[in-house]
C-alpha cells in the first residue's frame, strides 16, 4: 500500500506535467474523476451502510443490544472463533509447504501447478461444499476409511460434527492462503539463501531466519483471507454440522427475513466486524506489516 | 553441526515436504473430482450424495429442472452486468493509483482494501439495512449493485498490481509522434493495460458466478445458480447440479487457456514492439 507516499500539490505541478502523461493527464483534477465512479459506488453501498448498521444496533436499547446480544451468544460467539482459528491454522499447515513447494521445486511447472490451485475456484462454492457432503456422507468413502482404521467406531458419522465444518472450511479458503505466500515466496532472492549457506548457515536455519520472515507478508495476507470469511461463514455449518456447530453467520442467516429490525441482529453482525477488525490491527502490528497484498 | 544436516536427514526431510504438497493437492481436489464423477450417478432417491451406479441420464436431460436451468442463465446475466460494470470503475481506480499522484491517494488505498477485510455476511447484511431503509425492492438491481460493491476492489487491486511499472512514456513518444489522445489511448494505453484488465475481468466473473452470501441476503425472491442450490437443499439435490459445474469447470479451464495462450502471444508481441518504440523515443530525445 502507498499510505506513506507523501501528498502532492498537484494543481503547482499540474501545468509542467499537463501534456505529458497521455490522454487523461490533462488537469490537476483527472485523477479524481478517474477514480469517482468507483469511489463513489463504494461510498453509497459499502461505507455508508455500514454507518446505517451500526446506528440500528444502537436503536431501542443503546449500548445494551450488545450486552445482551454478547450473553446471549457467548458459546456461538466462542465457537466462530475458535473454528475460524482452527480452519486458518490448518490453512497454514497444508498451505505453507504447498506454496512453497511451488515456488522452489516447482520449475517451469510453476504456473501450472498455481493454475491447479486456483482450479477450485472455477466449480461454485455451494457445490463445493455439497460435494463435501458426498465425501464425508455417512457411507461415504472417507467414513468408510476411517471406520476399516478404527477411528470412528461402526454407526459413527462425521456429518453434524465440528470436524466437518472445520474441514469444509479449511478447504474452502485453502486457496486465499496458498496464493499470498507463493507470491512472497516466489519474490524472494534466492541469492539470500547461497549468501546463508556460504556464511555456514544450515538449511533449516536458512529458512528460519530467511526464508519465512521474508514470506510473513504473504502469511499475514492469507491468515487474513482465509480468516476473515470463515468466522462470517454459514454456508458450511448448515450444509455440514448440526445444532451443535451454530456459527454467527448461521444466526444472521437464519434471521434477517423475519428479525430484521431487531436492533440485536444489527449488533451481532457489528460486533463480528469490530471484533476482526480489531484483530487484524493488533495481528499487523505484532507481524509488523500494513502490506495486505 | 546439527543432526538436521545430514543428507539422509535431508532427503528424508525433501520427500516429506513433497509428500506433505501432494497430499495437500488431493486435498484441493478432491471435492472436485467428486463433482464431476457424481454426475454421472444415479441417485436412488432425491438426493445425489450416495453413489449409486453410472449413467448419463442427467447429462442426456440437463436441462430437467427448468428453475435450476433458469438460475444459471440470470447467474450469466448477472455476472455478465457485473464484469462490466466493475472492471470499468475498478480498472479505472487503478489506473489512477498508479499513474498519478494525489491527495486522497492514501484514503483511496484504505477504502479499497477495506472490503476486502470484512467478513461478507457483514456487508451484505449492512448493504440490506440500506436498501430496506430506502424501501427499495430487492431484485437484478440490488444484486448488481451487490456484486460490483465487492468486485471493485478486486479489479482495483489486480489492475494496479499488473500494471505498476510500465513505461508510461509510450504514450509521450506516442503524442509525440503527432498521434491524438485517442489513438494514443487505443494503440498504446489499452494495449499495454489489457492484459492486467482481461484478468481483473476474467476474476470478476467467477466471483460473480460464485458468490453467495452478499447476493443471497440482498436478492429478495431472486433466485441465481447458488441460491437456487441453497433453496433447492431442503427438498432434492438432483445430479444437474453437477452435470453444469462441470460444465461450467470445463468452459473456464479452456477459456483460461487461451486466455493464457493469448497473453502469451500478446506479450511477445507488445515488448517487441516496445523495445522498437523506446528506441525511437530515445532517438527523439537524443536528437532534441
Amino acid at each position: 500500500m502507498t499510505t506513506v507516499s507523501a501528498p502532492v500539490k498537484s494543481r503547482r505541478f499540474s501545468k509542467k506535467e499537463a501534456d505529458d502523461s497521455g490522454v487523461f493527464a490533462r488537469r490537476w483534477f483527472t485523477p479524481y474523476l478517474l477514480i469517482a465512479p468507483g469511489t463513489l459506488w463504494l461510498l453509497i453501498f459499502f461505507i455508508i451502510p455500514l454507518f446505517s448498521l451500526g446506528r440500528l444496533s444502537l436503536k431501542s436499547g443503546g449500548l445494551s443490544n450488545y450486552s445482551t446480544v454478547i450473553s446471549d451468544n457467548s458459546t456461538v460467539i466462542v465457537r466462530t472463533f475458535v473454528y475460524a482459528s482452527i480452519a486458518t491454522i490448518a490453512a497454514i499447515i497444508i498451505g505453507y509447504p504447498l506454496a512453497y513447494v511451488i515456488a522452489n521445486k516447482g520449475g517451469r511447472f510453476k504456473n501450472l501447478l498455481l493454475a491447479l490451485v486456483v482450479l477450485p475456484f472455477f466449480v461454485t462454492y455451494l457445490v463445493r461444499t455439497l460435494s463435501w457432503k458426498i465425501l464425508l456422507f455417512d457411507g461415504g468413502p472417507v467414513v468408510n476409511i476411517l471406520h476399516s482404521v478404527g477411528v470412528l467406531n461402526e454407526g459413527q458419522g462425521i456429518l453434524g460434527s465440528p470436524f466437518a465444518v472445520v474441514a469444509a472450511l479449511t478447504y474452502n479458503f485453502l486457496p486465499f492462503m496458498v496464493l499470498p505466500i507463493y507470491v512472497s515466496l516466489e519474490k524472494m532472492d534466492r541469492r539470500l539463501l547461497e549468501a546463508a549457506a556460504d556464511l555456514y548457515s544450515s538449511p533449516a536455519r536458512a529458512f528460519r531466519r530467511v526464508t519465512l520472515p521474508l514470506s510473513l507478508p504473504g502469511l499475514f495476507a492469507g491468515t487474513l483471507l482465509t480468516f476473515i470469511p470463515a468466522a462470517g461463514d454459514f454456508v458450511n455449518s448448515e450444509l455440514l454440522g448440526s445444532e451443535r456447530t451454530v456459527m454467527i453467520g448461521n444466526i444472521i442467516e437464519k434471521n434477517f427475513g423475519k428479525e430484521f429490525f431487531r436492533p440485536e441482529l444489527s449488533a451481532l453482525s457489528f460486533m463480528l466486524m469490530a471484533i476482526i477488525l480489531v484483530g487484524v490491527i493488533i495481528y499487523a502490528r505484532i507481524l509488523g506489516t500494513e502490506e495486505l497484498a | 553441526m546439527s543432526v538436521t544436516d545430514s543428507p539422509a536427514v535431508r532427503r528424508v526431510g525433501r520427500i516429506a515436504l513433497i509428500a506433505w504438497a501432494v497430499f495437500g493437492f488431493i486435498f484441493l481436489f478432491t471435492p472436485i473430482v467428486v463433482t464431476v464423477i457424481y454426475s454421472f450417478n444415479e441417485p436412488t432417491g432425491k438426493y445425489n450424495y450416495i453413489w449409486n451406479k453410472f449413467s448419463l441420464a442427467a447429462w442426456k436431460d440437463p436441462f430437467k429442472y427448468p428453475e435450476l436451468t433458469n438460475s444459471l442463465v440470470y447467474s450469466l446475466k448477472v455476472a455478465f452486468v457485473v464484469t462490466l460494470i466493475a472492471t470499468v470503475l475498478g480498472t479505472l481506480m487503478g489506473m489512477a493509483m498508479v499513474k498519478y499522484k494525489f491527495r486522497a491517494k492514501g484514503v483511496l488505498g484504505a477504502v479499497i482494501v477495506l472490503p476486502l477485510t470484512m467478513p461478507e455476511v457483514v456487508m451484505g447484511f449492512s448493504l440490506l439495512t440500506l436498501f430496506v431503509t430506502l424501501n427499495w425492492s430487492r431484485g437484478f438491481v440490488t444484486i448488481i449493485i451487490a456484486q460490483v460493491m465487492f468486485s471493485v476492489s478486486y479489479v482495483a487491486t489486480t489492475v494496479r498490481a499488473r500494471i505498476r511499472g510500465f513505461d508510461w512514456r509510450l504514450e509521450e513518444a506516442s503524442a509525440d509522434l503527432g498521434a491524438g489522445p485517442v489513438r494514443t489511448f487505443t494503440k498504446i494505453t489499452l494495449p499495454l493495460i489489457a492484459p492486467g484488465v482481461l484478468a481483473a475481468a476474467m476474476l470478476t466473473f467467477a466471483l460473480s458466478l460464485d458468490d453467495f452470501i452478499i447476493t443471497y441476503l440482498n436478492s429478495g425472491l431472486d433466485n441465481t445458480f447458488p441460491i437456487e442450490i441453497w433453496n433447492l437443499k431442503r427438498s432434492r439435490v438432483p445430479t444437474q447440479i453437477n452435470v453444469f459445474s462441470t460444465s461450467l469447470l470445463v468452459i473456464s479451464v479452456l477459456m483460461a487457456l487461451l486466455v493464457i495462450w493469448q497473453g502469451r502471444r500478446r506479450q511477445r508481441a507488445l515488448d517487441g514492439a516496445a523495445s522498437a518504440s523506446t528506441g525511437i523515443g530515445t532517438h527523439g530525445l537524443a536528437a532534441g
